[in-house]
């Protein structure tokens, strides 16, 4: 199962005669996505990988009743793909992205919100359901098929995390970047209220940094819900940012500590409060699941 | 990207908020000359990118203008917090009944803009917060509707205004909403905005941070985005940009390089986590050339307080082989005889590995234990 994705998910690829977009979607298709169409204006009639390429999204949805579709458009130019899919009528958005502009982004989601979009991103690596479906730009070889449900602040983490619990016998259900920027879709109380819901899915590993306070909505969400026994997930979290001073990005754009907001002492203790094991480093989460499973 | 004082004002004074009469100046001759034009008294401001100039004595009052001058070649010849004094901004001092707070930046929880009114001003935002929160008013800006007039009335009425001042002021608080939507920006805030004695609204402080990635919109600043001086980064953190890195400096000794934000930030931790302290912060990012690992390297090379080079790397579409190379480039261009603790796997690993291991280096398969290993050579065990 999964969530958001799977092996019949109907995916538009945006931007993909680009580098990037071409790239990825080789990799994409040999996990075994079902990728319908692409799309770079002025480029319709041509064709990459075998897939064919249209001017426009609506053209692509109409033919193939695509629901879906990934983003690799240059940042000045990707609200507009993003604002062109919703209104296309795709319901799912993964915007790879980095460095789209703040007041953008903000366009892009109180439209998703009208229109009844997922976005995932922007300046996500995306998302994978192991041995399935990938709509992202993640090394599929460190994910294994499992239980454990992952929604991550980070890219290249991800992948280390993913590695060590792979390594360790836990499969993940679905792995999802929910991007590093200050303001992204879909949040950590989003994926939980999913995983919640899906049936493969035992536990879920968050995976904080600092800036923001979306683990500190997880915690009270988690606290409310999911805190007791009966309840259907077993939570571990870890946050990166701990040695981070204030007022310094740390490479996102979102991780940055301004003031008191943000840090990595306040996201931890929100989640210890709320009953969750926060692991002191990465190497300590599958041990922490194995005490929870 | 912050703008200085002066051209946060003047980006104002377009928008049509009253800004107290001022010129720039980069000399004594020329603040005299400058004041010349101006009524006195004055008001002598360094123009710096960092808060805190006022503590620093970066902010001087003056009745002449050859006193003008005298304060200006102090200030002229001030560092403040590290970056160097090129210009100060002088103006005419005015008659303050009140001191406000006006801005609009983002709200992350709600994912849209926010504008924030105080009715005290003169510090720090999160200060007034802190001491003050009652006088605090916040609204949200609605992506569709934008903020509109009625909304900038209702704060003008909760910051203690009422009839002709609360709209005079609401109007000045719409004007500011405007700018800040039209640049782009991260924060833009009036601090203080002065009620006069006169009865009249003046922006006697004003700040701009234009968001960074939205900078290509406003190539009159984007060209100086590298340039020393003209941004609050250090020259390490400006080398570092254009070679297409993320760096921050910080206090310890450990030279630390990964590629991914969080997968660095985990690194620093876990240097830490075993008792070290790290030197810096430094994201290759991901898919990163030869060239740019080697001018990576190169700067964790000519840091001098370093004491050991931890580099961290999990290869997805970074190719342990190109990593490996612009090391050996890098260690070639610089005389570096300090030790380096290497983690490297995914694509490619295999030759990557080999290259290294050849030149001498030895090479790590887990993140925590180079950590650890680093931490114990710093401290030379």
């Amino acid at each position: 199962m999964g969530i958001i994705i799977n092996r019949d998910t109907k995916v538009v690829v945006q931007g993909i005669t680009g580098l990037q977009g071409s790239f990825h979607t080789r990799l994409m298709l040999d996990y075994g996505t079902l990728i319908v169409a692409g799309v770079t204006p002025g480029k319709g009639g041509t064709e990459v990988h075998g897939i064919p390429v249209y001017d426009s999204v609506s053209e692509a949805v109409e033919r193939y009743g695509a629901t879906a579709s990934m983003i690799f458009v240059p940042a000045p130019f990707a609200s507009e793909a993003a604002l062109e899919a919703m209104e296309a009528n795709i319901k799912t958005v993964v915007l790879i992205t980095e460095h789209i502009p703040v007041r953008n982004t903000i366009q892009i989601l109180a439209y998703a919100k009208r229109q009844g979009v997922r976005v995932i991103g922007p300046n996500t690596p995306g998302i994978i359901t192991p041995e399935d479906c990938k709509l992202g730009i993640m090394p599929a070889h460190v994910f294994a098929r499992g239980e454990v449900g992952i929604a991550s602040r980070s890219g290249t983490l991800t992948y280390e995390i993913a590695a060590e619990l792979t390594k360790a016998g836990f499969g993940q259900s679905t792995c999802l970047g929910l991007g590093g920027d200050p303001i992204v879709g879909l949040s950590f109380v989003d994926t939980l209220k999913m995983f919640e819901q899906d049936k493969q899915t035992r536990a879920v590993v968050l995976i904080g940094e600092i800036g923001g306070n979306a683990e500190e909505q997880a915690a009270e969400y988690i606290s409310f819900n999911l805190k007791s026994k009966s309840s259907p997930l077993r939570i571990v979290a870890f946050v990166a940012g701990r040695a981070a001073p204030i007022g310094k990005r740390m490479g996102h754009a979102g991780a940055i500590v301004m003031g008191k907001t943000g840090t990595a002492k306040s996201k931890i203790e929100a989640f210890r409060k709320a009953g969750v094991k926060v692991a002191e480093k990465p190497s300590d989460i599958p041990k922490l699941l194995a005490e929870k499973i | 990207m912050k703008l200085f004082e002066y051209e946060a004002k003047n980006i104002l004074a377009e928008y049509g908020i009253h800004i107290p009469d001022g010129v720039l100046a980069s000399s004594p001759t020329e603040a005299r000359e400058a004041a010349i034009h101006l009524h006195p008294p004055y008001v002598i401001k360094a123009q710096v990118l960092v808060a805190g100039r006022g503590k620093a004595g970066g902010i001087k009052f003056a009745s002449n203008p050859e006193e003008a001058a005298e304060h200006a070649k102090q200030i002229l010849k001030m560092k403040i917090k590290n970056l160097r004094v090129n210009e100060v901004w002088i103006e005419e001092k005015i008659d303050v009944k009140k001191e406000l707070y006006f801005g609009i930046t983002t709200d992350r929880t709600h994912r849209c803009c926010v504008a924030v009114a105080s009715a005290v001003g003169g510090m720090e935002i999160e200060e007034i917060a802190t001491k003050d929160p009652e006088k605090i008013v916040k609204t949200l800006i609605d992506p569709d509707l934008g903020f509109r007039s009625y909304h900038a009335r209702a704060m003008a009425r909760k910051v203690g205004y009422s009839g002709k001042l609360m709209i005079k002021l609401g109007k000045v608080f719409a004007k500011l909403s405007v700018a800040a939507m039209d640049y782009d920006a991260e924060l833009m805030e009036m601090n203080p905005l002065v009620e006069t004695t006169g009865g009249s609204f003046v922006a006697v402080d004003a700040r701009l941070i234009i968001d960074d990635n939205a900078i290509f919109r406003y190539p009159q600043y984007e060209k100086r985005l590298f340039s020393e001086g003209q941004t609050e980064l250090t020259p390490e953190e400006i080398s570092a940009r254009r070679a297409g890195l993320a760096y921050v400096l910080l206090e310890g000794d450990i030279g630390i390089m990964g590629n991914g934000a969080g997968l660095v930030m985990a690194t620093l931790d876990a240097v830490q986590y075993y008792g070290g302290s790290p030197a810096n912060f430094l994201d290759v990012g991901g898919g990163a050339s030869k060239e740019q690992i080697t001018s990576a390297f190169k700067i964790l090379l000519t840091d001098r307080r370093t004491s050991v080079v931890l580099i961290n790397i999990l290869g997805g579409i970074t190719r342990c082989d190109n990593v490996a190379r612009g090391i050996l480039e890098a260690k070639k261009m610089v005389d570096f005889t300090k030790p380096i603790v290497i983690r490297l796997v995914g694509t490619n690993e295999t030759e990557g590995r080999r290259i290294l291991t050849e030149a001498g280096i030895h090479v790590l398969d887990s993140m925590e234990e180079a950590a650890k290993m680093a931490v114990e050579v710093s401290k030379g065990r």
